[in-house]
């Protein structure tokens, strides 16, 4: 009884399966989706190789201040960074006074208790970064966990960075509709080929490292990409160290395992 | 109870005999996992993983509570306060990264606990009560993990919960009402985020009860094993402890290398970009997916593309989804074949292995965007998940020849040598 019952449930829903499936079928050879400019021209992103990629990988400090630098100089005027605080920079190697003095360039809201007014005054080491007032097209996303928020990381944040070109002739030629919008700019790397983000980084030399590397539109890309990478997981390196520790151990210990295991078992057939 | 072989516990030290007298405790673990519990003596790996989901259940409840002290259900701050627990909270990443890829371990663990049983037949009689038991657990696992989710309020959380609690507006007549009343608003939000975390910190609890429940009902009739016959003498069992103990000591070891290589340098791995954007109701993602151990269930959902006489397409997916795990509550009753083990069904042991690839593609179809051919593929692929278990396996026992069985576990064991069986 159960299993008639049974056998009329399974063939409704596979009929009605295979309703969906013919209608579906029908519809994908009569009218084959047609290719879009996105899944022709959409590229991955390029490779990039960073200190802190892979098991062992920890931070090059030099390149990731680099990358602030680039951060402050440039994409700051637009994107914020909310999740880090002043006091965070300490971890990538700058000292208390200079924490201090980065703090203090930046105007923030602070409650005074006595008088209950709120004024903007110099930031300090405990502040996170400010709120940035953004009036062109689009909207830029927060750069704190992009890394993270991104597929491809941060050789997606390069490629982005690196990316902008002149919208192929060949392009408009096979897709005359998707001609890039007035105000964004052709990016083969977006999602959707067209972002509202104007070339940040466009001329060699356009912030003067002092530790001597050559400021190429490539290096200062490169830099700010290993900075996102900081700031979205501040603490890859504590991972890292913590996690062989945890391995070693853990490798150890399942080795004595396995020795007790086959001891206990000796001689017992199983 | 036990067979009667079982080894008695006999405490020597006053202080064992003094609290065997007023809690017997240490009786209870030594009859539960210790040498007072006989088992078949040829369990192989697949029945490890019984205890492994239960230490999974304890590195969530550990990890979660902790993480419970530091986080804040509140929908303008829960993403800020997982971003301070990753970066101000000593250790908070490691819990964090913990709990999340637990999550994923928990998943992946009990699915293959669920195909072992699958496989050997575990569902059938006399062990019927501890599947049905699975099964709940698994529908409460479904549920904490769904609103575990949420609790990061990130894109994914957002859009994944509109969906998923929109699938009850598809009910007729109540369902645009039940869909209010659950989320406390027409859309997540406050209320929502806050009754998910409170029902998030209760259902491990009672996850907890289930799995003592599908123990206690484990230990009357023992475990099964891979022949599927059950045992007869003392010979076809060992001791839980050591014999157990040590192989269960040796897989929990291999286990926690997996999964802490995971954690600690592939911990986004599992998880979806678009979780690190605070959640924007303005701003739908590209393709809302939920995790990976979601993927097959959500593949026969959005199989559904076409309303089916009266039936709408919407109401079909999420009928189905939900029969797709349902229909294991009736396998006892739907497989009829005496013999257990795949070891001796030739037909059944095929279409296991069919099953198992059909369950890996619907997973893929379903981690996939929802458009051609992944649909089509999904709509093939869910034709045979229900045919499996509502039509497959009603009959395949009739029209199956099982080869033979072994006596016993001790001749599975040794062979048919009598002076083997005496001596072992
Ligand atoms: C003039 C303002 C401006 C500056 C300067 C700027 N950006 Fe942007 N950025 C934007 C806008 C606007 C968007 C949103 C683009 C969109 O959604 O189409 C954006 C988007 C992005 C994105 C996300 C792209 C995506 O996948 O959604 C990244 C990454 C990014 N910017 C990085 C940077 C970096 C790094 C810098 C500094 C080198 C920088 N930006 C400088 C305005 C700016
Ligand atoms: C929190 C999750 C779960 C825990 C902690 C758990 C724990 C256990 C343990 C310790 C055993 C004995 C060891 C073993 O056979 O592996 C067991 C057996 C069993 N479990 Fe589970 N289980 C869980 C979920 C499930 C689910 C979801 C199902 C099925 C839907 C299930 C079905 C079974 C069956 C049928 C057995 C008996 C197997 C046999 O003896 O052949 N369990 N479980």
């Amino acid at each position: 009884m159960i299993r008639i019952f049974s056998i009329l449930v399974g063939l409704f829903f596979s009929a009605a399966l295979l309703f969906s499936f013919g209608k579906g079928a029908y519809s994908y050879i009569s009218e084959p989706p047609a290719a879009t400019a996105v899944n022709v021209y959409h590229k991955e992103p390029k490779e990039l190789a960073l200190a802190s990629d892979g098991p062992l990988g920890k931070f090059d400090m030099q390149q990731v201040q680099r990358g602030f630098q680039v951060y402050t100089e440039v994409c700051s005027n637009c994107h914020m960074l909310h999740q880090v605080a002043f006091r965070d920079l300490k971890a990538i190697g700058y000292n208390d006074d200079e924490v201090k003095a980065i703090a203090a360039k930046h105007k923030i809201p602070h409650y005074d208790p006595k008088t209950g007014e709120v004024k903007n005054d110099n930031g300090m080491p405990t502040d996170h970064f400010p709120p940035v007032v953004y009036g062109g097209q689009g909207t830029p996303p927060d750069l704190s966990l992009i890394a993270k928020a991104r597929e491809g990381g941060p050789a997606y944040i390069y490629s982005v960075l690196t990316g902008y070109q002149d919208q192929p002739a060949d392009l408009l030629a096979k897709f005359p509709d998707s001609k890039t919008p007035d105000g964004l700019h052709y990016n083969p790397y977006f999602a959707n080929l067209n972002i509202a983000m104007p070339p940040p980084l466009t001329s060699d030399g356009q912030v003067s490292y002092k530790d001597g590397t050559k400021p190429t539109v490539d290096q200062m890309a490169q830099d700010v990409a290993a900075f996102l990478v900081w700031t979205a997981e501040p603490k890859l390196e504590n991972r890292h160290q913590a996690g062989w520790a945890v391995l070693i151990f853990l490798i150890f210990a399942t080795g004595l395992a396995y020795m007790a295991y086959q001891n206990v078992w000796a001689g017992k057939k199983h | 109870m036990s067979f009667p072989w079982a080894q008695h516990y006999k405490p020597s030290h006053p202080l064992m005999v003094y609290l065997d007298e007023k809690l017997p405790l240490p009786r209870f673990v030594y009859n539960a996992v210790g040498a007072g519990y006989p088992v078949p003596r040829n369990l192989n790996y697949a029945w490890n993983f019984g205890v492994l989901a239960g230490f999974c259940l304890l590195i969530q409840i550990v990890t979660g509570i902790v993480l419970a002290m530091h986080y804040a259900s509140n929908a303008g701050i829960a993403f800020d306060s997982t971003e301070h627990i990753m970066r101000d909270v000593n250790y908070g990443w490691l819990l964090r990264y913990a709990h999340a890829n637990g999550a994923s371990a928990f998943f992946a663990v009990v699915y293959i606990h669920i195909f072992r049983g699958f496989f050997y037949g575990s569902y059938k009689p006399p062990r019927e009560m501890i599947w049905l038991l699975g099964v709940v657990i698994f529908l409460l696992m479904m549920a904490t993990a769904f609103m575990g989710y949420v609790l990061p309020w990130g894109q994914m959380s957002y859009w994944g919960a509109q969906v998923i609690t929109g699938l009850f507006s598809a009910i007729p007549l109540i369902g645009g009402a039940l869909h209010t009343w659950l989320l406390g608003g027409f859309a997540p939000g406050d209320a929502a985020l806050n009754r998910f975390f409170s029902l998030h910190f209760l259902l491990p609890f009672v996850i907890l009860g289930v799995v003592i429940l599908h123990i206690w009902s484990l230990h009357i009739p023992g475990s099964s094993n891979p022949t599927g016959v059950e045992v007869k003498t003392e010979s076809d069992t060992v001791p839980f402890h050591p014999y157990y103990t040590a192989k269960d000591g040796f897989g929990l070891g291999v286990f926690l290398i997996l999964y802490c290589a995971v954690v600690f340098f592939a911990p986004n791995q599992f998880g979806h970009p678009d979780n690190y954007i605070p959640a924007n109701p303005m701003q739908t993602p590209a393709h809302i997916v939920p995790e990976w151990y979601f993927w097959p269930f959500y593949a026969i959902l959005r199989a559904f593309t076409q309303d089916f006489f009266i039936i709408p397409a919407k109401l079909m997916g999420v009928l189905a989804m939900f029969s797709a795990i349902l229909v294991w509550f009736f396998l006892p009753w739907l497989d009829r074949s005496p013999v257990r083990s795949g070891h001796y069904r030739p037909l059944h042991r095929k279409f296991f292995w069919v099953l198992v690839i059909d369950v890996l593609a619907l997973g893929y179809c379903g981690g996939a965007p929802a458009r051609e051919p992944y649909v089509m593929i999904s709509q093939v692929l869910a034709i045979y998940y229900f045919l499996h278990f509502l039509v497959i396996l009603p009959i395949v026992s009739s029209l199956e020849k099982p080869e033979p069985l072994p006596f016993s576990i001790t001749e599975a064991v040794l062979g048919k040598d009598d002076h083997a069986v005496l001596t072992a």
